[in-house]
């Protein structure tokens, strides 16, 4: 919301008014109970701002897990260039912040009463809340694939965590010769270049260990969905003949005991199959009933706030929302800083920014050696949301320089969440 | 709406008068250099190949950014970071940056 002359004039007034009545002299302070439901990478950082901008406000963040699993450089673990250990980070420096850690799962919201109730069977209530849970995996909208996950068949590994493990050592155990079988959901998921990185990361690992492999793409999209150039070169130039790429190939259902997916055109066999689900915003957002959007899957916000275009005090941020944005944990990140800013600002009375200005940057594997990147500047404009400003995109080729920026970047953003 | 409320109101809005549009400017150069520090580092203090940003002279930093948009220093990303912000901007993050230890 920007404010107009006409209404700074009606501000000015009233607020003249209330000085020479001696209503406030002192700038006002943040003050509340703002609980954040999910410490991953937006619901951790988003904790540690709302402390720092807001040192006192109450914060509470609800987490079940013990430690943080960072789904950016899972692909790594996948090609055997990192370890579950390197991926894996504990929570034990967010309570020196002033964050008061609840490990539960959240069973139920209300909105009404501002509270929300834990599994373990606490009543909390709150001023403001976060919701940070990420992507429910719609593990319905494929075929067979509840029970193949089940028999520890068929995994998405789309969350990191067990499922990483499980499929490493899939692609561990394949015979040389083998064929990998990759589904991509149609868009909008979770982290657009994954699905591409992945291939990069398991065709890395087959060329130096399984060179007679062989990798099929499926994709649910018309085409490759983020840094089309860079993904397409190393799969003509590093892995030639490996990566047989199908856009319009979307999974309809699988067989974890034939080891076949099945899509709108044929069956196709593979060694080790690994289907990526469609996706929506997290449980915790149908709880709170946010999840808005015209098919019920994602939230809808005002993006200078977060806030819920539907339920007041209910912001949300990360892969739950509905933005053209792309879903990922650096996106994450910076909608949990703009979103603490403009709760301090609320909380303390105050109007929040009304044009925040974000950015991307998202690195991708093509090797173990070369990385690629995309960026992009966002600015708010009321209307508009977030307008992409010129000059971001996409670099064509991997190279080694932007591979040490890339393991950097994992460094930095992992001591910035949870630090 | 009871007197508690009005109060609590004009309150409110005195604040947002007299300190608001201050406080917001700060906020959006601050969660800005915060969205900088992803990749910087925390408190602009890197662990890896980005190069640290806390303490870096004003000048430097400004003219650095200036440099990355209009490409006279070659980058790798920075020009894609640089060209989204204003001058101004950039003169409100490095004087940030520079009050940082």
């Amino acid at each position: 919301m920007t404010l107009n002359r006409r209404d700074f004039l009606k501000i000015s007034g009233a607020g003249a008014a209330a000085a020479l009545t001696g209503c406030a002299t002192t700038p006002s302070v943040a003050r509340g109970h703002v609980v954040v439901v999910g410490a991953g990478f937006g619901g951790a950082t988003c904790a540690k701002y709302l402390r720092q901008w807001g040192p006192n406000l109450d914060v509470t963040l609800i987490e079940p897990n013990d430690k943080f699993i960072s789904c950016p450089i899972s692909n790594w673990v996948l090609g055997g260039m990192r370890t579950m250990k390197d991926i894996t980070h504990g929570y034990d420096n967010l309570p020196k912040h002033g964050i008061k850690m609840v490990k539960d799962y959240v069973v139920a919201i209300d909105t009404a009463k501002r509270t929300l109730k834990t599994r373990g069977g606490a009543t909390i209530s709150y001023d403001r809340l976060v919701l940070s849970p990420g992507i429910e995996i719609l593990t319905d909208t494929v075929k067979g694939f509840k029970e193949a996950e089940a028999a520890g068949k068929v995994v998405h590994a789309w969350k990191a965590g067990p499922q990483t493990a499980l499929l490493r050592r899939q692609l561990e155990a394949m015979p040389n010769g083998g064929t990998f079988v990759m589904s991509v959901p149609a868009a909008p998921y979770r982290c657009p270049p994954g699905p591409y990185e992945r291939t990069c990361m398991v065709a890395n690992y087959f060329k130096k260990a399984k060179p007679r492999s062989k990798i099929i793409l499926l994709d649910g999209n018309p085409d490759v969905v983020s840094k089309k150039p860079l993904f397409t070169d190393a799969w003509n130039t590093l892995y030639p003949g490996m990566v047989e790429y199908r856009p319009n190939n979307a999974p309809v259902a699988v067989n974890g005991k034939t080891m076949i997916v099945t899509t709108e055109f044929d069956d196709v066999k593979g060694s080790v199959l690994n289907v990526v689900p469609r996706q929506r915003a997290g449980e915790a957002c149908a709880m709170a009933g946010v999840r808005n959007d015209s098919a019920g899957n994602w939230c809808t916000v005002n993006l200078a706030t977060f806030e819920s275009t539907t339920v007041p005090n209910v912001h949300i941020i990360g892969d739950s929302i509905l933005a053209s944005l792309p879903k990922s944990g650096h996106m994450a990140t910076n909608h949990a800083k703009v979103c603490a800013a403009a709760i301090v600002e609320l909380l303390a009375g105050r109007q929040p920014d009304p044009s925040p200005v974000i950015a991307n940057t998202c690195y991708s594997a093509t090797s173990s050696t070369t990385s690629g990147y995309v960026a992009n500047v966002y600015r708010y404009e009321e209307g508009k949301g977030y307008v992409s400003q010129p000059e971001g995109g996409a670099t064509p080729k991997g190279d080694e320089l932007n591979f040490a920026y890339n393991e950097s970047w994992a460094k930095n953003i992992w001591a910035n969440v949870l630090g | 709406m009871n007197k508690k409320n009005i109060t609590l109101l004009l309150a409110g809005v005195a604040g947002l008068s007299l300190s608001g549009i201050a406080g917001a400017a700060d906020r959006h150069t601050q969660t800005i250099a915060a969205t900088c520090m992803t990749c910087h580092g925390p408190g602009g203090h890197s662990l890896g190949a980005a190069p640290s940003l806390a303490g870096l002279e004003k000048s430097y930093f400004v003219q650095t950014m200036k440099d990355f948009k209009s490409g006279a220093r070659p980058a790798s990303i920075m020009k894609r970071h640089a060209s989204g912000y204003t001058e101004a901007e950039f003169e409100a993050m490095g004087a940030y940056f520079a009050s940082l230890k």
